[in-house]
């Protein structure tokens, strides 16, 4: 058996698999950061009956491994007769997952608005939709920058999770390529370093925004 | 017609009654001063006259409203009557001119240029028009509070309510703000204020209602009842704020 050595064409591999890692993030954060954001919502509504969904929702998604969601969106529906390719699988269970945390991160965001805005704002006669609107969303929004930046940082890692189902991401990649070239540790230190520049630019603004906002700039 | 109808209004915090049957009223042009100890139930009646709090059971009646639960009467009641904070509650993401203009724009559907107009023209009611573009968090807490004010006033309120509005703030502080109150009342706004400032109460206020464990225990004009207090209380809190 002829090995190949992991050369420029394999670390060109692991750069085309990086870029499906990056796709994958985006479809979770941008899918994930829709969804979030309505459950956000539900979670501060006046409504009872919202708040409670809103919150068995995120129980349920934070008390489960993403790893169940990606069998049950995989396996699970393709033994229900609904066959999903890889990515359909991998980019809903991403969605699903970063919708549960974004959404009681964001929760938070809004509560740690101060009430008297609430109250300030309900007496200039604005309804609750432009309250959220022009007051309390703005607010929730900069107080959130850091740990959403944060958790992009988790996704970008936890979407090797997808390797498991043979989605070819980065870590899926450095298998494959270890498997014809069997050196795992070129291999994997450059998928690692590959995830570290990726990475560690987003930790950075994320740090760099937490400072921002507590220096308490107002824009 | 009175321009507000209290009618033996009763609030309880859970089991704790906090109102136990206020009634006053309250003509065009008049300056109430609402006083009394902390706990004695002024700030939350202020409260209930906006329908910040809802009331167990009597009637409130305000600018022509009905305070009551719905959502969109609350909101045309609000259109009417203004109300000012102790910690002023200024929008901090936005600057002061947006502060004032945001509230006519989207609830009254007020045109940008003409919010603009009365933003500037409120701005230089309060003497505070060179700070149209700064930002809330650049300002000091007098100047807060007066823009908070000016921000009530560009609704064109026909009630204003001052919720122990210089509480927070240091003597100085506290004597531009009140001068700022002066001149409004003095053009003629019909204004509640819960207070701690017995002078001013005493110099401003046509009427001065003094609270006491949920009910009004003395009232009258306030001169009068300053001078010759006729409950054992009043005299005791009277005399105390002398120090």
């Amino acid at each position: 058996m002829i090995l190949r050595t992991f050369g420029f064409s394999e670390f060109g591999f692991l750069l085309s698999a990086l870029v499906w890692t990056i796709i994958l993030t985006v479809i979770a954060l941008g899918g994930g950061g829709i969804i979030g954001f309505f459950v956000a919502l539900a979670r501060t509504s006046t409504h009872k009956w919202l708040r409670i969904i809103a919150g068995t929702y995120i129980q349920v998604i934070q008390g489960i491994p993403v790893l169940m969601i990606l069998f049950l969106s995989y396996y699970g529906l393709s033994l229900a007769g609904l066959q999903l390719p890889p990515l359909v699988a991998a980019g809903a269970s991403m969605t699903i997952y970063a919708s549960g945390y974004l959404g009681e991160i964001w929760r938070g965001c809004i509560q740690s608005v101060p009430k008297q805005q609430w109250e300030a704002s309900e007496s200039l006669a604005m309804t609750r939709a432009q309250q959220y609107r022009y007051v309390i969303l703005p607010q929730a929004l900069r107080i959130s920058l850091p740990s959403t930046v944060g958790f992009a940082v988790q996704v970008v890692k936890n979407t090797s999770i997808t390797s498991i189902i043979g989605f070819v991401e980065l870590a899926r990649a450095g298998q494959l390529i270890n498997n014809a070239t069997f050196q795992p540790f070129r291999v994997f230190l450059a998928v690692a370093a590959l995830y570290f520049v990726v990475c560690y630019p987003l930790s950075q603004l994320s740090r760099w925004l937490e400072r921002r906002l507590h220096v308490g700039s107002h824009r | 017609m009175s321009e507000v109808i209290v009618k033996n209004v009763h609030k309880s915090f859970g089991t704790v009654e906090v109102l136990k049957g206020i009634s006053l009223t309250v003509e065009p042009g008049e300056v109430i001063a609402l006083i009394g100890r902390s706990g004695s139930g002024k700030s939350t009646l202020l409260r209930c006259i906006n329908g910040l709090e809802t009331i167990n059971s009597g009637r409130i009646e305000i600018a022509g409203h009905t305070v009551s639960r719905d959502p969109q009467k609350l909101r045309e009641l609000r259109r009417d009557v203004g109300i000012v904070f102790q910690s002023y509650n200024l929008f901090p993401h936005l600057s002061v001119g947006e502060n004032i203009m945001l509230a006519p724009k989207i609830v009254k559907n007020v045109a940008k240029a003409d919010a603009r107009k009365t933003a500037e023209a409120v701005l230089k009611m309060v003497g505070l028009s060179e700070k149209f573009d700064a930002y809330p968090d650049e300002l000091s807490g007098g100047q807060q509070q007066r823009v908070a004010i000016a921000r009530s006033l560009a609704m064109q309120p026909k009630v204003m309510l001052f919720d122990e509005v210089t509480s927070a703030l240091d003597p100085e502080l506290t004597e531009e703000v009140l001068n700022v109150m002066e001149q409004l009342a003095r053009d003629g706004m019909t204004m509640i204020l819960v207070t701690h400032e017995m002078a001013f109460a005493r110099r401003v206020a046509t009427k001065t209602i003094f609270m006491h464990h949920g009910k009004i225990r003395e009232e009258g004009p306030s001169k009068q009842l300053f001078a010759d207090p006729q409950t054992p209380e009043l005299r005791q809190f009277v005399k105390s704020d002398v120090k």
